[in-house]
């Protein structure tokens, strides 16, 4: 039954990770830019929970709504001013600007808000436990993998049966034949980029609880979200999903069990992956 | 014919500029010059030699790694290791160090070179980082969080011991570099040199060519594994300490601005950068200690948002217009 207990925490870490990657993967697809920094939108949401809570007084449950509209509106602005030039870079030259703006949010965040690790306090009707079947379930954790699960449910529709979700894969596919044909693909863009720094932050959010947020949380998770990235391909919303199970169950299970390791597994799967399926595990094949 | 003009180009870009006498003369001269500053002349020194080794795979063959600290963290451990287990002759430990790393670099190159620019980011971040875990994890061999503590170094070549001030440490560094260096220059101004060039700007035609691009890139990993292992082991041997700091994240980041500063694909660009970063760290160190990351990051962005350009075109004029005046003087009388 302990083994139930840790699939459930596996999941609802996965689903955290898939909400908070999401983004980055629609990004990468879309624009070929490589965003390090997209870890410190999350980070930027979660800490405007903490704020909204402790000096507004804000009830939880609205502060996640809060935080996905406070990030989205930050990434739309971030990138009109800052992101839109380095589209044309090279891939070397994203990764550094991505690294600066990382290490600047570190640094500024540790300056706003002290370098100590922030807390939440949930509502009490998501402490404590559920007994489903002789298992404890985490209520928070239940209802993390009942929002992100309708969440993914939603993004997957958006994005295989609506108009909008039909032009971003044609743009994710072949930029200038989309654009050829006369889909608006730099607003498409830019509405994704701020979609997915979003629900970055609505994924920060519902962190703080499970991964823990203090300013050093984009580069510790960095490596996470490139993994969910990487393994789970650019071209589907499936891929991801999957990816972000396999990490958060695999990272669950391994401290767990191996804890002296540490987070070992989680690269040494990562470049195992990776050597296996360059493209991703999920990728499309191409025709 | 053509071989004739091939030969004759490498001939003459491996003539020395009266520009390199002066930075190396400089270099040796501040020895004396700058008796008190040793210490970060010798830190500034094992930078530069750090940077030449990505300088060689990223500026010559065009290979991209965020994950170049794991290479200075083997070579900085084997050297530790070694000096405390083994013998505390530097040499010894510089040599071992070097060839552990150049192994690791051996090793790892098959997973660097399959895939794109993106899995390649992926796979040199995700070694350093599994490099790491590991040295935090064995921390009987490595001391873990506390670092690899007790390294005493016997005197250089039995003559010259350790002092406090670093001189013996700096003119150690210096020639290690200044070695390394000659042989840096003359393998990027060799036909071989050439061809990691071929490689980086065509590799389809380069492939054409006939270039082995898959043996030259792994021969230039390797080689660029074994002086980030010599850059480790000077650091090991000069502090006589090694924390699982050398193989953070941040190592690497940092050694891409050095980089940017100086300029990649000319070798002297890491020794510039590295110059100019320790000058740029001290200062901003001494005026916020605390959040020297974020003016680090700061830089980063806006060197890739158009900062180099100006930057390295201001310099390009300097240049020029000395040059123009130094040779209308000489015409003039």
């Amino acid at each position: 039954m302990k083994l139930l207990t840790l699939l459930v925490d596996g999941i609802a870490y996965g689903m955290v990770l898939f909400v908070l990657a999401s983004g980055l993967s629609v990004t990468l697809g879309l624009m070929n830019v490589i965003n390090l920094a997209h870890g410190a939108f999350a980070m930027a949401g979660g800490y405007a929970a903490v704020v909204l809570m402790q000096k507004a007084g804000l009830p939880f449950i609205w502060t996640l709504p809060a935080a996905f509209v406070l990030t989205a509106l930050a990434g739309a602005v971030l990138e009109r001013l800052l992101y839109r030039p380095i589209y044309a870079k090279s891939h070397l030259d994203q990764v550094m600007f991505s690294i600066g703006l990382v290490f600047m949010a570190v640094a500024g965040i540790d300056y706003l808000m002290g370098s100590t690790q922030q807390f939440i306090q949930l509502p009490g009707w998501l402490q404590g436990r559920f007994d489903i079947a002789g298992v404890a379930v985490g209520r928070y954790r239940l209802f993390v993998i009942v929002l992100c699960g309708l969440l993914a449910f939603g993004l997957q529709w958006g994005f295989t049966r609506t108009r909008f979700g039909s032009r971003l894969r044609a743009a994710v596919d072949d930029a200038r034949v989309a654009r050829g044909l006369g889909i608006p693909v730099h607003a498409l863009f830019a509405f994704t980029f701020a979609l997915g720094s979003g629900l970055a932050g609505l994924g920060g959010v519902l962190g703080v609880e499970l991964l823990g947020l203090d300013p050093s949380f984009p580069l510790k998770f960095m490596i996470y979200f490139l993994v969910v990235v990487t393994v789970g391909g650019t071209s589907t919303i499936t891929g991801p999903f999957l990816a972000a199970m396999l990490l958060g169950i695999a990272d669950v299970a391994g401290k767990y069990f191996i804890p002296q390791v540490g987070a070992f597994i989680i690269y040494a799967l990562m470049v195992v992956l990776l050597l296996l399926r360059p493209d991703g595990l999920f990728a499309r094949q191409r025709t | 014919m053509l071989n004739d003009r091939i030969r004759a180009r490498l001939a003459a870009s491996r003539r020395w500029h009266p520009a390199e006498f002066v930075l190396w003369g400089l270099a040796l001269a501040a020895v004396f010059l700058l008796p008190r500053q040793l210490l970060i002349l010798n830190e500034i020194a094992i930078l530069a030699l750090f940077a030449i080794s990505l300088d060689l795979i990223l500026g010559y063959a065009g290979l991209v790694s965020l994950g170049h600290a794991a290479f200075l963290g083997v070579g900085a451990y084997a050297a530790g290791l070694l000096a405390i287990h083994v013998t505390a002759d530097p040499l010894a430990g510089l040599a071992f160090g070097t060839l552990a790393a150049a192994l690791a670099g051996l090793v790892t190159c098959p997973l660097v070179l399959k895939g794109n620019d993106l899995t390649r980011l992926m796979v040199t971040l995700g070694i350093s980082m599994l490099l790491l875990e590991l040295a935090n994890s064995f921390g009987s061999i490595t001391g873990g969080a506390d670092g690899l503590q007790g390294i005493t170094m016997a005197p250089l070549l039995g003559l010259f011991e350790f002092d406090l001030m670093g001189r013996t440490a700096y003119l150690y560094s210096l020639a290690v570099l200044f070695l390394l260096f000659l042989l840096a220059r003359r393998i990027v101004h060799s036909p071989f040199g050439l061809s990691l060039r071929a490689i980086r700007d065509n590799p389809l035609r380069a492939a054409a060519a006939g270039v082995p691009a898959t043996r030259r890139l792994t021969a230039v990993y390797t080689l660029a594994a074994a002086y980030a292992g010599a850059a480790g082991a000077l650091l090991a041997q000069t502090t006589q300490f090694v924390s699982l700091d050398v193989l953070a994240f941040h190592r690497s980041a940092d050694l891409m601005l050095v980089l940017i500063i100086g300029g990649a694909g000319y070798l002297y660009g890491g020794i510039i950068g590295a110059l100019a970063f320790k000058i740029l760290q001290d200062a901003i160190a001494t005026v916020t200690p605390q959040y020297w990351q974020f003016w680090i990051g700061l830089l980063l962005v806006l060197f890739v948002l158009g900062g180099r350009e100006i930057l390295h075109g201001g310099v390009m004029a300097l240049v020029r217009r000395g040059a123009a005046l130094f040779s209308r003087r000489r015409k003039a009388p």
